[in-house]
């Protein structure tokens, strides 16, 4: 089931990031800091930040989705593109991930196996904590990593297809799919 | 939020954080108020010239903020969409029930309607008549022929979706403005069952756009109506507040009424006296006032505004003003089909059966009557029955394959079917001033003293009765029924203001002045005399339409 760029962009008309028809949504347009971001600071995520989102969004999406790099390249630049402060705590928990995966397993996140990736988000307790952007580092990682890339999934049309519901909520899918059966 | 989107203080561009919020000088009409009622009066006086100011309690919201609202409506952990809670909001509820209010309103401009679900119809005749016809409550002083054309105004301007194939509604004119939402897949598979049972089901009125209305573009199947709906396809009172603005009416947000001064004889509400955020209290002074504050605020506001003249608050010689408040309680049944039902595609619901509404206990061919004492039932078939998987993902201990599977175990078979049913009005539930708590100005705080009647418990029973008897007929495995213990609110405020001819039983006259001031009229569902068991908001619109027709012939 491949991931393609218009779920991307369905995911983030979900999240209220509105994007301009045919903006290039790729992690090099946000090194070109755009004069939104304050002094010396730019939204911009380094190579090994890039490896360690993707590499969360491999365990947390079921292993049927393919182009989950793509999908999160689009995703993630237009929801933190004009939003620095966003930005700033998805770089954060991926840093505090990243520590604790050198720290216990030897290396950084996007380098552990499947089930060390999967061990390390369970062992820091995200499985359980309740996400709130201000909170413990498991309920930071909850909120800005965790069910902010389970919420672009499941509500693009892709994921809740998977599901069985193509016009999930948060997805402006119209007026059709309501009425139709399961098998036309 | 920490999101850097802005925060709930309203100073952000845009809410109008440092907008003037002086009075204006002497104006013809000031409306307190700006959810339904109070933009539909203002919109309609300012359109005929009038020179119009509305004081709101809440912010403005600012469209550009509606999906990101959405996202965190459906995301856990972010809070009120709405923001109510904290000092603004306090209230007690010592009565007997618990009565949950800060989940029942909104302050903001537009009210409630930011939140509610948007589903409209007209009360029915028995409505009005309920002493003459069953014994029991009141009969409104005006009855239905009174505010048929005003539904049919208030059905436009709303723009309601609509059909005319319930069987059982009262008599209108002419069609709606726009057509109704086709009915669900999941309506279909009750279609057969309810057909069998000789149960009618037909469609529901929605304040959405089916198609393009009003300016506003047909609905896109966000499917987050309540509480939020993106699109601006689901009506809220913000139509009318803009077209107010548009015809010269002044709009305050952020500005909360404390208290109506009245003149020396006591007979006319001189000022409203208004708070702002900085600190500053400002007198705006009119000609004429409505009130609209809600079912709860309203009464709450004539409380605190007790004078020497009027130690029990203002318009209330009766003593009733809060009292006889009413709500319309849930009534649902649900489980699962061996089958896909193809839930939550979109955030309402398309059909309904009013059946039961004036005759609850009849019997049909497949559901045994009832002689039991009971009132009113409004039957929903739901379209959002069972969980969400976006909403269940957000919150699940499991991901990758696990929570793909969870996902597929929990969604695609569930079903259900809701029902209102009305309250009778009773002195003792009542929206009274608690002096032991205050807001954020000081005021006593409002307590809403609630009770169900053993009454309105049958009649809950008897829904809860006749929607097993439907999913039974349907196969289904039922799971889940919210009956008379675990029964909520449905968060219409009602009665607390009621209408009448006779001073001493009643708050307002029949054009909803209030008995005892000549220049003040109260445009709410707390006039409603009883409750009915039809969601209120059409009514309170017809209401607030006929309010604005008196207030412009007196001026
Ligand atoms: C979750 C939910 C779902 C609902 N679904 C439906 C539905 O499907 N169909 C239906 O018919 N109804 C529904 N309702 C009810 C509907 O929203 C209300 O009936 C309607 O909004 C009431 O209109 P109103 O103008 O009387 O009051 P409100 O909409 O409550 O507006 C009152 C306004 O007055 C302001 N105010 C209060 N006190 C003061 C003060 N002292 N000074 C200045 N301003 C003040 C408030 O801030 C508020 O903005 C629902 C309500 C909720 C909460
Ligand atoms: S389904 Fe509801 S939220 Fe979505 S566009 Fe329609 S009215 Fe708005």
């Amino acid at each position: 089931m491949e991931l393609t760029r218009r779920d991307a962009l369905a995911a983030l008309a979900a999240s209220g990031a509105l994007v301009a028809g045919g903006a290039s949504l790729t992690w090099d347009r946000l090194s070109r800091a755009d004069g939104e971001h304050g002094e010396g600071e730019s939204a911009a995520f380094d190579g090994e930040e890039v490896a360690t989102l993707v590499a969360v969004a491999t365990v947390l999406y079921p292993s049927a989705a393919t182009g989950v790099p793509e999908f999160v390249e689009t995703y993630v630049v237009g929801r933190i593109r004009d939003r620095p402060a966003y930005a700033a705590g998805v770089r954060d928990v991926l840093s505090t991930l990243d520590a604790s995966a050198e720290s216990w397993y030897g290396g950084r996140y996007a380098t552990l196996d499947d089930g060390d990736r999967d061990g390390l988000l369970r062992e820091l307790g995200v499985a359980t904590a309740e996400p709130n952007p201000d909170g413990t580092d498991a309920e930071r990682l909850r909120y800005y990593l965790v069910n902010e890339l389970l919420y672009a999934f499941y509500a693009s049309p892709t994921g809740g297809r998977l599901v069985g519901i193509e016009n999930p909520q948060g997805y402006p899918g119209g007026l059709e799919s309501y009425r139709r059966g399961p098998r036309s | 939020m920490s999101d850097g989107s802005g925060g709930s203080d309203g100073t952000r561009a845009g809410t109008g954080g440092e907008a003037d919020r002086r009075p204006s000088g002497r104006v013809d009409v000031c409306v307190i108020g700006s959810g339904p009622a109070g933009a539909l009066v203002a919109a309609t006086l300012a359109r005929r010239g009038r020179d119009v100011v509305v004081l709101e309690a809440g912010r403005r919201f600012d469209p550009a903020e509606r999906l990101r609202q959405m996202e965190r409506s459906i995301r856990p952990g972010g809070g009120s969409v709405w923001e109510m809670g904290g000092a603004r909001d306090a209230f007690t509820s010592p009565g007997e029930r618990r009565y949950p209010l800060n989940a029942a309103r909104v302050k903001g401009v537009g009210g409630s309607t930011l939140h509610w679900q948007g589903m409209v119809m007209r009360l029915h005749e028995l409505d009005f008549e309920r002493r003459t016809r069953e014994g029991v409550a009141d009969d409104w002083p005006i009855g239905y022929d009174d505010l048929a054309p005003y539904y049919a105004r208030a059905e436009r301007e709303l723009g309601v979706a609509g059909a005319v194939d319930d069987p059982f509604a009262p008599p209108r004119d002419g069609p709606f403005p726009m057509p109704a939402f086709p009915p669900s897949y999941g309506d279909s598979l009750f279609a057969d069952a309810c057909e069998r049972l000789g149960v009618a089901m037909h469609s529901v009125g929605n304040a959405r756009n089916s198609e393009a209305y009003d300016g506003r573009g047909p609905c896109v199947g966000y499917g987050t109506c309540k509480p939020v709906c993106p699109s601006g396809a689901k009506y809220t009172a913000e139509v009318h507040v803009a077209e107010a603005e548009a015809e010269g009416a002044r709009v305050v947000d952020r500005a909360a009424v404390q208290r109506l001064e009245h003149g020396d004889s006591g007979e006319v509400v001189e000022a409203a006296v208004y708070a702002t955020p900085d600190g500053e209290e400002h007198r705006q002074e009119a000609r004429r006032f409505v009130v609209a504050c809600g079912g709860v605020e309203t009464p709450r506001l004539l409380l605190l505004s007790a004078s020497d003249r009027h130690p029990d608050g203002l318009a209330n010689s009766s003593g009733l003003v809060g009292r006889y408040f009413m709500d319309h309680l849930f009534a649902g049944v649900g489980g699962r089909l061996d089958e896909p039902t193809r839930q939550n595609h979109v955030g309402f619901i398309t059909s309904e059966c009013h059946q039961f509404y004036d005759d609850p206990g009849r019997a049909t061919r497949g559901i045994p009557g009832t002689d039991a004492d009971v009132g009113s039932i409004k039957l929903e078939f739901l379209n959002y029955a069972g969980p969400s998987p976006v909403e269940m993902a957000l919150g699940a201990e499991e991901w990758g394959d696990d929570l793909l599977s969870v996902l597929r175990e929990a969604y695609g078979n569930e079903i259900a079917m809701g029902a209102l049913v009305g309250q009778l009005p009773r002195r003792e539930n009542r929206v009274a001033l608690d002096r032991s708590r205050t807001d954020d100005h000081g005021n006593p705080v409002p307590a809403i003293h609630w009770r169900i009647d053993d009454r309105t418990k049958r009649t809950i029973e008897r829904a809860n009765e006749i929607q097993r008897a439907i999913l039974s007929e349907l196969g289904v495995e039922i799971t889940w029924t919210v009956g008379p213990e675990n029964t909520g609110p449905a968060f219409h405020h009602m009665g607390t203001t009621r209408m009448g001819t006779d001073p001493e039983e009643s708050v307002v006259d029949s054009t909803l002045r209030t008995h005892d001031l000549d220049n003040c009229w109260i445009a709410s569902s707390g006039v409603f005399v009883t409750s009915g068991a039809m969601n209120p908001t059409l009514t309170i619109a017809a209401l607030a339409l006929r309010v604005a027709d008196h207030v412009d012939e007196t001026l």
